[in-house]
């Protein structure tokens, strides 16, 4: 048997054509954008193509768009970026308990720097509460972190009226998108938001490239220093030939359309029938209406995640826990624990997610085998 | 092997518990050699950073990762630091505050590599699990396993597995226990395993290369008392009688002439060391002592008495003894000659020629007839 990957929100495979739209920038066309001459002229052409590319997936202008390494480089730079640019206004900012830790992590690193970050709780489907968000602003709230669609367990916040909650306020608003963008479809305006991170990796582009939307009435200071490159914003030569493979993700990603949301939800209601007619018991984590198309997110009691997750690798299928860890690490995941305290089922939490390639038959093979392997751990 | 035949090694999985040390590393280059289905697991005992804060089980596993991407085999890691902290630590802790000697590494062996780690192992559909121990498995004229002694006498760890039952050992193979360790180094440095030249971990797991002292004073409160002959004459003050074990020469601080001090017993209720002057004084030696829990490699008690031979430290030479099992179950050792600085705490192993027999942990001491009190 083949492998089967449901690891779609860990990393997803890098689409045939977005190799090849990046040999010729890896080949012939080697130049530094800022150079002045033709190798130079070639590369700058398909940056500017790119951000043109990258705006209107999201509703942008061009100079809104600001390319990073990644989607920790967009976090880091979001909130870093605001804290230092309006540190003198205040140094107050909301995230929530379910952040990725590419938020979470700096916001502790800018509490020892002295800002005060308040982390909303969640619901047991991961939702933050409004009005909570509403009762935690303050004068001095100068960013508010909400990401979009979860990783772990895939449930979306709303962000349309978070950013209309904070229109009136000084606060900016970032959101990290990370795993929203690509199934989701997403207008800035319409979100109201200020700050939106990207990953090129998580919609069948390069690894190392994502970007940072930067509404452009918003200011930020950066995080690197050096060149003029992104209009000041991002000093570095650029990653020309992975911002080629990006935009030709991107452009992949939006004459496909949103259509796949579908199939992947047929994917995951297939698993769980599969669970359901194998007789294993299982709960689903995560919100079911308001929720990322490609991520599911399950808990089979008795079984704990990393044997669950070594006898899926046994048997060639690859899922993961929703959170990378470290060496044995025995914490379970930050998110399940936001959403369910000590319960049992944040140690007993699988996610698969769906992606390029996938099919219906890979994932009935993969849930029978999932069932087969719970049902004899079960026991 | 009997068990074995009846599977090819292709449909043979075997689980390895690999440290990142060279001996694992060598016993996952030889079970992939001879075609089973290896899987390496590392196990995570004990949750500590260096003093540069590094996770140091992480500096292990990354060397678990680089050897088994060299063989050729999966990889992964397990948490096992709860168990461990509540079936060796705690027993570890009670010991010394009981005033005995523990051995955590025999605890470990019988709770963590061979009862979490090997129900672990099943439950990824593991034949058997391996470890990179000196210890060799065979098996009887009953058709029941047993276990060796490694062919490295210098390395030889079997007196760390007493505990081990037949249940357990049936599912054991030690890759390298007809190997002794300039051989194990050779093979790592003809594979080229990122590991060949790695030292050798030394002391006690968790405590690493770490003073003893400053380690167990941070569990256990050190309460400072007297140092005294056993006729009652002061000689110094102790540390804390933890610090200390039986036999003990360094470390105390006595000075004057004649022969050097040595730690003879120690007095839990006044909290007192107790020392003689002599490598050979009188009272360090005994010629009976009664174990508790005894454990059997073959897993059946055992009738009646037995003459065979014993250690009772590790990597001391075999002595004769005769065991018998007492009425309450525990074991009565007769020794052949008398035996110096038999600790309480320590286990006592027993030996049929190569083949280990069993164990238990010694729990009191004699000398013609008369319980050795100051123990």
């Amino acid at each position: 048997m083949d492998y089967i990957y449901l690891d779609h929100a860990a990393t997803s495979p890098v689409h045939p054509d977005v190799v090849e739209a990046m040999v010729p920038y890896l080949t012939e066309h080697f130049g530094n954008p800022s150079s002045i001459h033709h190798f130079g002229r070639k590369t700058r052409q398909l940056l500017d193509e790119a951000r043109l590319v990258a705006a209107q997936s999201i509703g942008a202008t061009p100079n809104s768009i600001v390319f990073t390494s990644g989607g920790t480089e967009a976090d880091n730079a979001a909130l870093f970026g605001t804290a230092l640019a309006k540190k003198e206004t205040g140094r107050h900012i909301i995230t929530s308990q379910i952040e990725h830790h590419a938020v979470l992590h700096a916001c502790a690193r800018l509490e020892s720097e002295g800002f005060e970050v308040t982390y909303l709780p969640v619901d047991e489907t991961g939702r933050i509460s409004l009005s909570e968000l509403k009762a935690a602003l303050r004068p001095d709230t100068i960013i508010v972190s909400i990401m979009y669609g979860n990783n772990e367990v895939g449930t979306l916040q709303d962000i349309a009226a978070i950013g209309e909650l904070l229109e009136a306020h000084q606060a900016v608003f970032h959101t990290d998108a990370v795993q929203a963008y690509g199934v989701l479809p997403i207008d800035v305006n319409e979100l109201k938001v200020d700050l939106l991170s990207v990953s090129s990796h998580k919609i069948n582009g390069p690894k190392g490239v994502g970007f940072l939307y930067i509404r452009e009435e918003v200011a930020l200071d950066p995080l690197l220093y050096g060149g003029e490159q992104e209009r000041k914003r991002r000093a570095g030569t650029e990653n020309v030939a992975a911002i080629a493979g990006f935009k030709q993700a991107i452009s992949i990603m939006r004459e496909e359309g949103m259509e796949k949301a579908a199939r992947y939800e047929a994917y995951k209601q297939k698993m769980l029938s599969i669970f359901t007619e194998a007789g294993i018991t299982f709960l689903r984590n995560g919100e079911q209406e308001h929720t990322l198309p490609h991520v599911l997110n399950v808990s089979f009691p008795g079984v704990k995640t990393e044997i669950l997750l070594v006898n899926l690798d046994l048997a060639r299928i690859a899922a993961s826990s929703g959170s990378a860890c470290t060496a044995g690490s025995l914490e379970p995941s930050h998110v399940l624990t936001a959403m369910f305290g000590k319960q049992n089922r944040t140690k007993e939490a699988v996610r698969f997610s769906f992606g390029l390639h996938n099919t219906m038959e890979e994932i009935e093979q993969a849930a029978q085998e999932t069932a087969k392997i719970v049902k004899r751990l079960q026991k | 092997m009997s068990a074995l035949s009846k599977k090819s090694p292709a449909d043979t999985r075997v689980v390895i518990g690999m440290s990142g040390g060279v001996d694992s590393s060598v016993a996952a280059l030889l079970l992939k050699q001879q075609g089973y289905d290896v899987i390496g697991i590392f196990m995570k005992n004990w949750d500590d950073t260096d003093e540069f804060g590094v996770c140091t089980a992480t500096e292990d596993y990354n060397d678990v990762i680089a050897v088994a991407n060299q063989i050729g085999i999966p990889y992964y890691a397990v948490n096992f630091e709860k168990e461990y902290w509540d079936k060796v630590f705690t027993y570890f802790l009670e010991e010394y505050k009981a005033g005995r000697t523990p051995n955590p590494d025999v605890m470990c062996n019988k709770e963590i590599k061979f009862k979490a780690f090997l129900d672990h192992a099943m439950s990824l559909g593991a034949d058997y699990v391996a470890t990179g121990h000196y210890a060799r498995i065979g098996e009887d004229e009953e058709g029941l396993v047993t276990m060796l002694r490694g062919v490295d006498a210098n390395k030889d760890q079997t007196y760390f597995l007493n505990q081990l039952s037949q249940d357990q050992i049936s599912k054991v193979l030690f890759p390298i226990g007809e190997l002794n360790k300039p051989e194990i180094r050779k093979i790592a440095e003809e594979a080229g395993l990122a590991t060949a030249k790695k030292k050798d971990s030394t002391g006690i797991c968790f405590i690493g290369e770490r003073d003893f002292k400053e380690f167990l004073s941070n569990y256990l409160p050190a309460k400072p008392g007297n140092m005294t002959t056993l006729d009652g004459a002061v000689k110094g003050k102790h540390d804390g009688l933890m610090y200390y074990t039986i036999g003990q020469r360094h470390g105390l601080g006595i000075g004057g002439s004649g022969e050097p001090w040595f730690v003879v017993g120690k007095d839990l209720a006044s909290n007192t060391l107790y020392v003689e002057q002599g490598f050979d004084h009188d009272s360090l030696y005994s010629d009976r002592l009664i174990a508790e829990e005894p454990s059997w490699l073959s897993s059946k008690p055992l009738e009646g008495s037995k003459k065979c031979t014993a250690k009772f430290r590790y990597r001391q030479p075999d002595k004769g003894v005769t065991v018998t099992t007492m009425e309450d179950g525990r074991l009565s050792v007769v020794f052949d000659e008398p035996q110096r600085a038999i600790t309480p705490g320590q286990a006592v192993v027993f030996y049929d020629g190569d083949v280990c027999l069993g164990g238990a942990t010694i729990d009191e001491v004699f000398k013609n007839d008369t319980r050795i009190s100051y123990l």
